[in-house]
């Protein structure tokens, strides 16, 4: 008995050292999830086309292409992984503008200059009721109307167009951007076939032109400078439009033929605007179209907030327990308490051990564990106190009360840990760190229930039993 | 024995009541169903803050969503100074629309989350949080029917079921969301409450010996209190840290914590009354010799 006490004692101490080497220096050690950390959990599907198909092989560029421009936008530590056969999880850390990175990622930014064949005469901007404060509610109908005429006007010239598409081989219809047109102006192109495209680039920088406006410069390689040359060459007083993914960002006109490779686009471009298209230009196109199938973001301050307030949580509910621990079972509180922090300890160390991401629902499992963790002391002191008045010494009553409590703590905590086990295999992203969580959390209060606490009773034990041979002598 | 509390005698009284408790879950559950977050739907939850310090009304922020989404969306303030807008619409060009023109308005806006499914994905989940609940709830079933008897499988299971539709009926009464960390929290309560149950169980198991002198209600009603001191202090130690969840945990916890406080006390409730009174209810009807 004595000998199996102090290997208890033991053990209690190396598995004690061990967390707290696994641990140290606690701060900094956890893997955090994206909800706390704040970031991007962006799950894309790659949208084949017939003449597009989705194949292992457009997935595998895919991940190149999102790796390069991720790479550029410079986040650090990303996560950029294949799911399944057509999609794509993009994890990203700490980024600030969670609308910004979804943009990055998801648009194909396929460039291409087209010749224009045609344009529609371009709507003018949605008369706006605030800017009529003069006339009636009659009167304003009528400038309403007369805009309405002519956005259907330029609604049958896309029709006409369409048409008309079957003459020019390789040509599209193309929309004008929408976003330099906010106010609801819309003009409609038919465009030629594509001149030179993206790929032929080498280089795209953000680049105020001469009247300070934002925008993109290019660098082509050679055969895309030989192709740029022969286009301008071909068009001088003609329009070329700048087509990305199927929208003319503008349509200058040529002045002259321009050799050397160089050009620059301007359209209604935000700095942040111009240095992320530069990236994807960078980068290169998606070889296949992709659609956000999920996107789950946080962006700093709410993730930090989530730490604060879940750490109050369970420093508030931690002092609660402890309070009620101590206030119940005095002593043997006591004892319980120094189990529970030890529970805490090897939570911490599991998680580091098992390199587990915390998330905001895994801390909930922690703040849980507290509450639960203590019910096997709980278990085990009422049925103490049931030997003691069955008329059992203390060390037998200690005992049997640890033996007799020991199948109900397992099988009560067995339950638990199915829950727990299910919703690590079927939760996905924070409840998975919720199962994580409950799942270290019980297995290292079942421990610190059997072993810790009978460690800490017996040590109290052989102190009140040692006074009394004290004061004999 | 310290203090008895004929629990028994009153099995009648707490199965009317929870039968009430259940049907009327039932009744919110049919009429006013349960508000699903886009988990389960899909769609756009954007949390923005629109200004650090001048006051902005629900009203205010609805005017400028409803430019886009016109009334097809859900907007609640969210903390102090941030609002939560839900949109059942999985469009992207809708939101960054809604996004531009909330932050025409409201130039210092600051988005601190966003959350978009796509109604494929949320179909995984629906199936997943199915899997996942049928699963855990089988695998439990056969562990207690392999630890005990079958009788007290079926009705820690009764128990189960019981809390469950109560839980889901307090969400579908208070409008709350119910999303895949609610899951989280239903099979949490689960294990929590079979965990109450099967201690109890465990000491009618022990004491099933005194059966022939004792009869089965004074047999149920000595285990649940000899149990109940353990059974009330757990409870109390698991409630403390959950209502400090629920207080201080932060807003994206709230309904997580909402159904584990709801869940602890109704499985408290239920392993103490419910289960029981329905072991000693099954067995005055049909007694079975043996064990």
């Amino acid at each position: 008995m004595v000998k199996r006490d102090s290997m208890r004692l033991w053990s209690v101490l190396v598995v004690v050292i061990v967390a707290i080497v696994l641990a140290w220096p606690f701060t900094g050690v956890l893997n955090l999830g994206l909800d706390l950390r704040g970031g991007a959990h962006i799950v894309l599907q790659a949208v084949g086309t017939p003449d597009n198909p989705v194949t292992e092989d457009s997935i595998d560029r895919l991940l190149a292409v999102i790796r390069n421009r991720v790479d550029q936008y410079g986040v650090a530590e990303p996560l950029i992984q294949k799911s399944g056969q057509n999609r794509v999880i993009v994890d990203l850390p700490g980024i600030q503008d969670p609308q910004a990175a979804l943009e990055l990622i998801g648009k194909t930014a396929n460039l291409e200059f087209r010749e224009v064949v045609s344009a529609s005469e371009s709507t003018p901007p949605a008369p706006r009721r605030e800017n009529y404060r003069d006339l009636d509610d009659e009167q304003f109908a009528v400038y309403q109307k007369r805009w309405e005429d002519a956005a259907a006007f330029a609604e049958n010239a896309k029709e006409e167009f369409e048409k008309r598409l079957d003459s020019v081989p390789g040509g599209i219809v193309s929309m004008a951007d929408v976003e330099s047109s906010r106010d609801g102006t819309r003009r409609y192109y038919l465009l030629g076939p594509s001149l030179v495209g993206g790929k032929d680039l080498v280089d795209a920088k953000p680049h105020y032109d001469n009247i300070g406006r934002m925008g993109v410069s290019l660098k082509f390689n050679s055969d895309g400078a030989k192709l740029f040359e022969t286009a301008t060459m071909n068009n001088v007083g003609k329009q070329i439009a700048i087509v990305l993914d199927g929208v003319t960002v503008s349509a200058p006109v040529v002045q002259e033929r321009i050799a050397g490779g160089e050009a620059q686009i301007t359209g209604s471009f935000s700095s942040d605007e111009a240095s992320r298209l530069s990236i994807m230009l960078r980068a290169g196109a998606l070889p296949v179209a992709v659609e956000f199938a999920e996107n789950r973001s946080v962006g700093p301050s709410l993730g930090a907030d989530s730490i604060k307030s879940g750490i109050e949580a369970g420093l508030i509910g931690a002092v609660m327990v402890l309070i009620f621990m101590m206030l119940f079972y005095m002593l043997r509180g006591l004892a319980a308490n120094v189990a529970l922090s030890v529970t805490m300890l090897l939570v911490f160390a599991g998680m580091v051990a098992l390199k587990a991401t915390l998330t905001l629902p895994g801390i909930a499992g922690i703040v849980l564990t507290l509450g639960m963790a203590v019910d096997g002391n709980v278990l085990i002191y009422e049925r103490i106190k049931e030997e003691l008045r069955a008329g059992k010494t203390p060390v037998a009553a200690l005992d049997a009360g640890f033996r007799k409590a020991f199948v109900t703590i397992f099988d009560s905590n067995f339950t638990t840990l199915i829950a727990a086990v299910v919703l690590f295999y079927f939760g996905s992203g924070p409840v998975r760190g919720f199962g994580v969580t409950l799942s270290i959390g019980i297995v290292a209060s079942v421990f610190s229930n059997i072993v810790v606490t009978r460690v800490i009773l017996l040590m109290f034990m052989r102190k009140s039993g040692a006074k009394p041979a004290a004061v004999k002598h | 024995m310290k203090f008895s509390i004929n629990f028994m005698k009153y099995r009648k009284i707490f199965l009317t009541i929870s039968a009430v408790l259940m049907a009327g879950s039932l009744l919110f559950l049919l009429i006013r169903g349960l508000n699903l977050s886009i988990d389960f739907t899909g769609g756009n939850v954007i949390q923005v803050e629109l200004s650090k310090n001048e006051k902005i009304s629900v009203g205010d922020v609805r005017e400028v969503v409803d430019t886009v989404f016109q009334g097809n969306s859900m907007i609640q303030e969210f903390g102090d100074t941030a609002f939560i807008i839900r949109t059942q619409d999985d469009g992207d060009d809708a939101r960054i629309k809604m996004l531009n023109a909330l932050k025409m308005k409201y130039p210092e806006m600051e988005i601190l989350g966003l959350e978009k499914v796509g109604p494929v994905v949320g179909a995984e989940l629906r199936h997943e949080a199915y899997v996942g609940m049928v699963i855990a709830l089988v695998a439990i079933l056969l562990y207690i029917t392999f630890r005990f008897q079958f009788r007290f499988a079926v009705v820690s299971v009764m128990a189960l079921v019981h809390d469950t539709v109560l839980v889901l009926g307090a969400f579908s009464l208070a409008g709350m969301e119910v999303n895949t960390s609610f899951i989280a929290a239903i099979l949490t309560v689960v294990g929590y409450s079979i965990n109450a149950t099967i201690i109890i169980l465990d000491r009618i198991r022990e004491n099933w010996k005194d059966l022939p002198t004792k009869r089965i209600v004074q047999l149920v009603n000595d285990s649940t209190n000899q149990t109940l001191s353990r059974t009330i202090n757990t409870t109390l130690t698991t409630i403390c840290p959950v209502i400090a969840l629920f207080v201080w945990g932060g807003p994206v916890l709230s309904s997580f914590s909402f159904a584990l406080l709801i869940g602890l006390i109704v499985g408290t409730y239920s392993s103490i009354c419910i289960s029981t009174s329905l072991l000693c209810e099954w067995w005055l009807k049909r007694p079975i010799s043996g064990k």
